[in-house]
């Protein structure tokens, strides 16, 4: 296990009788990105602020580099911190502040002063050394923030919502910024965000949180196609949660009596044990994967019913649709050939099995 | 006529103002006029003023080493009452600017609190504390430490301590409202960088909150240099600071002339003081803890 750098052992944190982080077990693999996602007060601040050391842990251990660090106080945790408001000292220059974890750590002036050019050469601002915080615009201020936090060569370097003060474009553009100084250092990196596109463009792992529980651990691509519950379903992308019986079961697929739609065909792969027959389940299908007349699937594994189209949310790429289908409403979003399917269409839905996701519980 | 048209935005402003410059021009410029007036004008052995421009008055004033020794003496009580206010005062304010503490607004309600007392009351409340017969001495020689009553009342210390007592809340008010301004993140910051607890309080949070203890050294100082009831009440024979000299050439001498210049002076004095401030901090820091 001493492959992980971070480790979370049973970590439970209780304000009162509350508690804001239930029994938690997390390993976060060195130099990897891991990105704690979830809705606002699910307990992603409380569970980067005691991996920081900034507030204390109820019950459980934090491990850091394999070495228990519960009671190390933070200053000595050897920690990168990026605060989404920047924090940086407004009375000292962009210069001492990116120098200031140096002086702590009694490095020699010529070497602080080289890592500080190349830690702002690395954020692409070499000519700010000398401004004041006040003087730089906030992507600027960002980016200063992030090389204070990495010239220290931090264990871990955490991020709580370093985009969120940022306008979209800069966001973007930051987005990448930080995903290449991550990889060209190799840093093993926690990053906060409520935003999911965030979380699915920058992470190696996603780690979905909610109301201080974790539900879904796994690559972009794994809680994004088989989420782990009907909440990681809702919250990442646009989905139909539908409910249905178990009619059979052959190999990863098996065959479902939806309610209201009829029988379909799933994938039972992301459930991570057998189904029964009979068994009530429910399944997760993205309105992606919702196809509708006009992009005709080829293929064995599609399941077919009859849809009207009720309401068209037309986006110029691509519209999303609500249908009414078997006394349900359903949601599309399909790319466009040339115009949208006009409200009142009556349509076929096709659904491919492995789109058609059962969900564990 | 267009000046009379109620709609007309040029004139708005000072019709707005008009109250508040009239009473400012009432109540401050036209007394500092007199003032001004009075202090070239010339007192005579048979007590009537001549009228006129002769620096008589101006002349004593600078030159006389009686007034310079009160004017030492009145600076050195305002820096020594400052000092305290702000070492003694440092400590409440940090404590309420970061108690976890829900009623924060209750802790600055108690520390409005001495202010529904008489000043004058609280200073002689003094009396009852460090007098003869007060309750130091009371238990000093219950407890058998001292047989006869220590003097402790009646100099320059006591003025200090009247004093501080006075001034600590505006003190305090300061320095919590710029020690309330700095972001907590900041100190995470400098927590996670490598420095101590301590540590990160010298190079984050003093110096941020400097601008309070600037503000609240300006009140102090010149709050305690223009005081007049302190040394009255709590300072000895020799204890006199400058409001004492007007009060005593105005009312005791009837000298109008020489009061007027020796109220200047301090006014002059304290003006600079207040100018050299504004040059490097800003009088805005003042109003905020005010708002
Ligand atoms: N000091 C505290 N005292 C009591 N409750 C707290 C405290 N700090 C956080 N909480 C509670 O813990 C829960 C988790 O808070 P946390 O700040 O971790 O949420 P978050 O996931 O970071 O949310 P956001 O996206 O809004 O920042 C919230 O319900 C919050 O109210
Ligand atoms: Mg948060």
């Amino acid at each position: 296990m001493t492959d992980h750098a971070v480790e979370l052992k049973s970590v439970v944190k209780r304000y009162g009788d509350f508690t804001a982080v239930h029994d938690t077990n997390l390993g976060i693999p060195e130099g990897s990105f891991l990105t704690l996602l979830g809705p606002s007060g699910c307990g992603k601040t409380t569970t980067l602020r005691m991996i920081a050391g900034l507030t204390g842990i109820t019950e459980g251990d934090i491990l850091i580099k394999g070495r228990r660090v519960n009671d190390l106080p933070i200053h000595k945790r050897n920690l990168g911190i990026v605060f989404q408001n920047y924090a940086l000292f407004p009375h000292r220059t962009v210069q001492q502040n990116v120098a200031f974890g140096l002086k702590y750590r009694n490095t020699p002036k010529d070497e602080a002063e080289r890592r500080v050019r190349e830690a702002l050469e690395l954020v692409q601002l070499p000519q700010m050394a000398d401004r004041m915080p006040s003087q730089l615009s906030g992507g600027q201020q960002q980016r200063i923030a992030l090389a204070r936090a990495i010239v220290i060569q931090p264990d871990v370097l955490l991020l709580d919502e370093p985009l969120s003060a940022l306008d979209a474009n800069l966001r973007e553009d930051m987005r990448i910024e930080l995903k290449r100084i991550q990889h060209t250092l190799g840093i093993t990196t926690v990053f906060v965000t409520h935003d999911q596109s965030e979380a699915l463009a920058m992470s190696d792992r996603i780690v979905v949180m909610s109301a201080g529980h974790v539900e879904q651990v796994g690559s972009p691509e794994e809680v994004y196609n088989r989420p782990a519950s009907e909440f990681v379903a809702g919250f990442l992308g646009n989905s139909n949660i539908l409910s249905g019986k178990v009619m059979d079961i052959a190999g990863p697929v098996a065959k479902l009596e939806l309610d209201g739609l009829g029988p379909v065909l799933a994938a039972t792969d992301g459930v991570g044990r057998t189904l029964s027959t009979g068994e009530t389940v429910k399944v997760s299908i993205r309105a992606e994967k919702l196809m509708l007349d006009g992009a005709d699937p080829a293929g064995d594994d599609i399941s077919t019913f009859p849809g009207t189209v009720t309401t068209v949310d037309y986006q110029g790429q691509v519209a999303r649709y609500f249908l009414e289908s078997g006394g349900l409403t359903l949601q599309a979003i399909n790319t466009i050939d040339e115009r949208p399917l006009q409200e009142g269409t009556e349509t076929a839905i096709r659904i491919r099995a492995r789109d058609c996701v059962v969900l564990p519980h | 006529m267009a000046s009379l048209d109620p709609m007309d935005n040029r004139w708005r402003p000072w019709r707005l103002l008009a109250p508040a410059l009239t009473a400012v021009f009432l109540l401050l410029v036209v007394p500092i006029s007199f003032i001004i007036v009075y202090s070239f004008w010339l007192r005579t052995a048979t007590g009537a003023d001549i009228a006129g421009f002769h620096l008589d008055n101006w002349e004593e004033v600078l030159t006389d080493p009686f007034y310079r020794d009160i004017m030492v003496f009145t600076i050195w009580i305002a820096f020594a009452t400052t000092v305290v206010c702000a070492v003694a005062g440092y400590i409440p304010a940090y404590f309420i600017a970061t108690t976890q503490f829900k009623h924060k607004a209750f802790l600055l309600l108690l520390l409005m609190l001495p202010f529904w007392i008489s000043y004058i009351i609280r200073t002689m409340s003094w009396i009852n504390i460090l007098g003869s017969s007060g309750i130091v001495n009371v238990a000093l020689q219950w407890l058998g430490i001292t047989d006869e009553p220590i003097q402790m009342l009646y100099n320059q210390w006591t003025v200090i301590v009247g004093l501080v007592h006075f001034l600590l809340p505006f003190m305090i008010l300061n320095i919590y409202v710029s020690l309330y301004a700095i972001d907590r993140n900041l100190v995470d910051a400098a927590r996670s960088l490598g420095c101590t607890g301590w540590q990160s309080f010298r190079e984050v949070t003093l110096p941020l909150s400097v601008p309070g203890l600037a503000a609240g050294s300006l009140l102090c100082f010149v709050l305690a240099a223009g005081t007049y009831i302190t040394p009255v009440v709590l300072g000895g024979p020799t204890d006199a600071m400058f409001a004492n000299l007007v009060f005593d050439a105005i009312i005791t001498q009837l000298n109008w002339p020489l009061g007027s210049a020796l109220s200047l002076v301090l006014l002059i004095l304290l003006g600079v003081l207040v100018a050299i401030y504004n040059r490097f901090a800003g009088l805005g820091q003042i109003a905020k803890s005010f708002g």
